[in-house]
């Protein structure tokens, strides 16, 4: 949902840097020794960096719960709470407990596996998100995929004619395009290509294992939706570095050996202007997930984001810290990945 | 080939005008230099006016119902038609305009307020209070911004007031961060040294001599953060989260949209035009601040 | 190899006429940065074009290789005439097939001019296998005898590096390794050292002469640096504000110039014992800038022995003068020009 909030830094502030490679150490020859340990130990180093995200993220719902006005399991019982419901929240949650104890003793629970109950439903924290994150992933993935792929098209076409008109209208629509808010265009979607026109299915979802297509065409639309922020972002961004990296010194230099033009760009241009694509994707893709929640609800989706909406509306606390902790750990995740990758994109950074 | 000197593109601001000009008439003069940005402003201008003079001209009370107009398309009666409760969709996106400023401008004071002392504190003294101050605002920045705002909402209850606590909360690390780069820039001017020196306080020498200098970047990020939490209001009211009934913002009448979507399809449109021609219009603004305030700094020939 | 060398009567590898570059200028036209270019590089020769920067070299450099397009520049007129082949108005496509077995150039910073991104010897074999059609092993192998010519030790383990793992001069020579792999006719060496220490800078030259014997290898070899030009080359073409100021055989140019700017860029070669960046200290002034050349000779503004009503009206032609050079100076036969004597 904060889609555009995102938006908003990358033109605000820097744009996020990558590790910059420590300056060239002439001519060391010693140092092509283990590149893959070094590789290994860089992602080590990146994960046990992101441990303590993990842990922050619930503490701070844990402290916000406590330091709330009033008798969080009154507050938490909602509307009219009988006094059964309270004190089984107060069971529930241990609340007559100091909060740091609280805190810890979910920690321990959830190195178990063990997410807890649901206050509404005695379902298991974890088989609820289980069951839902099957739609959640593969709505946000194909957003990614799809933002991948044509802002990658839409990149490399406006900068064969650099300054001409294709990359003039690219440019101008992509920079409108991250100014609409996903859940809108994720209505107009609907209200269009389902409601009035039927060419998709307007709602639901249906798992990949009922079939490619069925489980496609259900994500077509909000996959779009969702998609269209991160593809304008890496629009925007792959081109800004294409045009870098195509003024570079060793662009000319593979021009004078006499390179084919795809050769230039695919190879010696697009792997070094994927470094700040990779970045911004990383950062998104919090902002993707977050989006999902909106677009989920508007095609009645079964995920995690109708989940945490209702979690939040029940004041459920248990799903939506299963929630936190989900999403919290996909971002740390993904930019895991998003900084292995700078090994592969990035030759310095390995070394 | 990468030495070329090509001959600056703009002999108007070339360095060397007989005195000093202060910092903010050169930046005011170059943002209104780029024609998107002054139409950006116009239109935030009219928008602001439209919000603050509503009751005299929308065309009827946004939230008297009429269930034998419900769901009418857009007449001359109606200019853009009713929603499920027969009210009159111009009046309430005029209404709606009001929310949804006023409650954006609020989320950006909060993370004003939470973010900018703190920038300036660690810019300032450095050192642990720097390192711890820092680490939060890291840790707050890497959170799944939506999962902490909704996460804020759900313990103290929806609310448009709580939705944007929650929203200006998640928006305070970028003027921290922006506060205190630049705060760390000045610190070692000799004017600042030299007030120190002089045994002005802390706190004192912060606000006379720093603030000024933090105030241009943050202005920018004010503005950027306007258009964001325009569209974060949005969706949590979208969801339910934000604005609650009978008052409305341009998300909640798209929820209205959304679940009447068979029947009303052009209930889809008039919000979500505004919410995005809001959004664009500050990231104009925005962009033509950014560009103003670079041209002015290298104007003075004080750019890096 | 030998035997081109041998055919002195063969026409030359490389001949520019009238050779006219244009970039284009903020107000919308085209500005002329090179003017009516003329020279040949013959089988085998090293010919040394210098000039202080800005002159025009590397302009002129890129329109032999026909880059000039991607620069964002033009040519404008004139023809460039390689191994009997009209080269301007040559298809893009067969551009690619010349450059590389033809003609290859490295350049002024060989750490730039490399990607950081693949390995040097993915970047020496991408250029055989292009060319050549070799497969990816020969190729490899290819690419280790390469580093190995230009005498990078452990070429074998070192072939699989990142450029960020070379210095400067060694990126130089894999610089040259990539180039020379393809076997060209002729090198351009775009002010190859000047990037680099003094002591690397003696020994890329020595690399430089070396290949050259071993493959008789043409070379155009650029430079602002007369001192350098001396050791290795046989012919010299001076240039100043995107023209030709003089040029001839490198012994008469060094011992007697004909142009008043060709002497005082021999007067800026530092003295033994007295090293120092006092470059061009005898020439006042510096260069004017493409679109801003003044009327009459482009030098006279600089020019000690400028007659003022005649030097600053006409502008000079290319005359012939002394035994084989030929110089743009109306006062070349009435004025005497101090030269040097090299060792
Ligand atoms: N890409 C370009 N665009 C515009 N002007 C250029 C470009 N490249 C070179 N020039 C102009 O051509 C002139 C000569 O440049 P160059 O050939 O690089 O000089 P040299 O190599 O002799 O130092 C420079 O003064 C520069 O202004
Ligand atoms: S023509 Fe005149 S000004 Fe030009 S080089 Fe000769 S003497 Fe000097
Ligand atoms: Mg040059």
């Amino acid at each position: 949902m904060a889609g555009p909030t995102v938006q908003a830094e990358a033109r605000a502030g820097p744009t996020p840097k990558p590790p910059e490679a420590s300056p060239n150490p002439p001519g060391n020859p010693l140092r092509n020794s283990s590149k893959g340990h070094s590789m290994l130990r860089h992602a080590g180093k990146r994960l046990l960096a992101a441990i303590p995200l993990l842990l922050v993220v619930p503490l701070l719902v844990f402290l916000l719960i406590d330091l709330a006005p009033g008798d969080p399991a009154v507050v938490l019982a909602g509307e009219d709470p009988t006094p059964d419901r309270i004190a089984a929240i107060r069971g529930e949650l241990g609340l007559s407990d100091p909060v740091v104890e609280r805190y810890l003793r979910w920690v321990g629970a959830v190195l178990h596996g063990d997410l807890g109950q649901s206050l509404m439903s005695d379902q298991s924290v974890t088989d609820m998100i289980v069951r839902r994150m099957g739609t959640t992933m593969s709505l946000v993935l194909f957003a990614m995929v799809m933002a991948v792929v044509l802002g990658t098209l839409m990149a490399i076409l406006a900068s064969l004619r650099p300054g001409g008109v294709v990359d003039r209208l690219v440019n101008w629509l992509a920079s409108v395009a991250i100014a609409i808010p996903a859940f809108w265009f994720g209505l107009v979607l609907a209200s269009l290509f389902a409601v009035t026109f039927q060419v998709f299915p307007a709602f639901g979802f249906v798992p990949l294992s009922e079939g490619l297509w069925p489980w496609m065409s259900h994500l077509v639309l909000p996959g779009i939706a969702l998609g269209l922020l991160p593809a304008a972002e890496v629009t925007l961004q792959l081109r800004s570095a294409l045009g870098q990296e195509l003024k570079s010194d060793y662009i000319l230099n593979a021009q004078a050996k006499g390179l084919s033009r795809s050769a230039v760009l695919f190879k010696h241009a697009l792997k070094n202007a994927c470094v700040p694509v990779v970045t911004v994707l990383g950062f998104r893709v919090a902002e993707v997930l977050a989006g999902s929640v909106t677009i989920e609800i508007i095609y009645n989706m079964p995920g995690l984001g109708s989940l945490a909406v209702d979690s939040v509306l029940s004041r459920d606390i248990p799903v939506l810290l299963g929630f936190v902790l989900f999403s919290t750990s996909v971002v740390v995740v993904v930019n895991l990945l998003v900084d292995i990758s700078y090994g592969y994109f990035n030759p310095k950074v390995r070394a | 080939m990468k030495n070329v000197t090509t001959p600056l593109d703009d002999p108007v601001d070339a360095p060397g005008e007989p005195y000093e000009e202060p910092a903010q008439a050169g930046i005011v003069r170059g943002i209104l230099r780029r024609k998107s940005t002054i139409v950006a402003g116009g239109f935030l201008a009219l928008l602001v006016l439209g919000a603050v003079l509503a009751p005299l001209i929308a065309p009827y009370d946004p939230n008297v119902q009429n269930v034998l107009q419900r769901l009418r398309p857009p007449s001359a009666d109606h200019l853009l038609g009713t929603d499920d409760y027969g009210r009159d969709v111009l009046s309430r996106l005029i209404y709606s305009a009001r929310v949804s400023l006023q409650a954006s401008a609020q989320a950006v004071a909060v993370a004003l307020v939470i973010g900018l002392p703190p920038g300036v504190a660690a810019g300032y003294r450095g050192g642990w209070l720097d390192t711890v101050l820092t680490r939060i605002m890291d840790t707050l920045m890497s959170a799944p911004s939506l999962v902490l705002a909704i996460t804020i909402v759900a313990v103290l209850g929806p609310g448009i007031t709580n939705a944007m606590l929650a929203i200006g909360v998640i928006m305070a690390p970028r003027f921290f961060r922006v506060a205190r780069a630049t705060t760390m820039d000045v610190r070692h001017e000799t004017y600042i040294e030299a007030s120190i020196a002089l045994g002005c306080g802390n706190l004192r020498t912060a606000v006379r001599h720093i603030l000024p200098n933090v105030m241009p970047p943050i202005v920018l990020v004010i503005s950027v953060s306007l258009g964001a939490a325009v569209a974060a209001e949005a969706s949590l009211s979208f969801l339910g989260l934000g604005v609650r009934a009978p008052a409305s913002s341009w998300g909640s009448m798209l929820s209205t949209a959304s679940s009447n979507m068979g029947l009303a399809p052009y209930l889809v449109w008039p919000p979500g035009v505004m919410i995005f021609l809001t959004v664009l219009a500050f990231t104009y603004l925005g962009d033509g601040v950014r560009k103003g305030m670079t041209r002015s700094r290298s104007a003075r020939g004080k750019g890096e | 190899m030998t035997e081109r060398q041998q055919e002195t009567e063969a026409p030359p590898l490389l001949e520019t006429r009238d050779l006219t570059v244009e970039f284009p200028n903020p107000a919308g036209g085209w500005t002329p940065v090179v003017q009516q270019v003329s020279f040949t590089v013959g089988q085998g020769e090293s010919v040394a074009l210098v000039g202080e920067s800005g002159s025009g070299k590397t302009v002129t450099s890129l329109a032999v290789m026909g880059l000039t397009g991607v620069m964002g520049g033009r040519v404008a007129g004139g023809s460039v005439h390689f191994d009997g082949r009209e080269l301007t108005a040559l298809p893009e496509r067969e551009w690619r097939g010349l450059r590389g077995p033809g003609m290859g150039m490295i350049f002024q910073q060989p750490i730039r001019s490399l990607n950081p991104a693949f390995t040097v010897g993915d970047q020496i074999a991408e250029s055989v296998r292009r060319h050549l059609g070799f497969n990816r092993k020969a190729a490899r192998a290819r690419a280790i005898e390469m580093l190995d010519l230009v005498q990078i030790p452990r070429a074998a383990e070192r072939v699989d590096d990142y450029p960020h793992a070379f210095s400067g001069g060694m990126c130089q020579r894999v610089m040259i390794a990539m180039v020379m792999a393809c076997n060209p006719r002729l090198l351009i060496a775009d002010e190859p050292t000047t990037a680099l220490d003094v002591t690397v800078q003696e020994r890329i030259l020595q690399l430089l002469r070396e290949l050259q014997e071993q493959t008789g290898v043409s070379l155009l070899f650029v430079s602002h640096d007369l001192a350098v030009v001396a050791e290795l080359c046989q012919k010299v073409i001076v240039m100043y504000a995107g023209e030709v100021a003089e040029q001839g055989t490198a012994a008469d140019i060094f011992l007697r110039p004909r142009h008043p700017y060709t002497s005082g860029l021999l007067a800026a070669i530092p003295k033994p014992g007295l090293r120092s960046d006092r470059r061009l200290e005898s020439i006042p002034g510096s260069i004017p800038a493409p679109g801003s050349w003044p009327a009459g000779c482009r030098f006279h503004d600089r020019c000690p022995h400028r007659e003022p009503g005649r030097c600053d009206s006409r502008h000079p032609d290319l005359t012939p003068a002394g035994p084989a050079n030929e110089a743009r100076c109306l006062r070349t036969s009435e004025i005497e020009l101090q030269g040097v004597t090299v060792a």
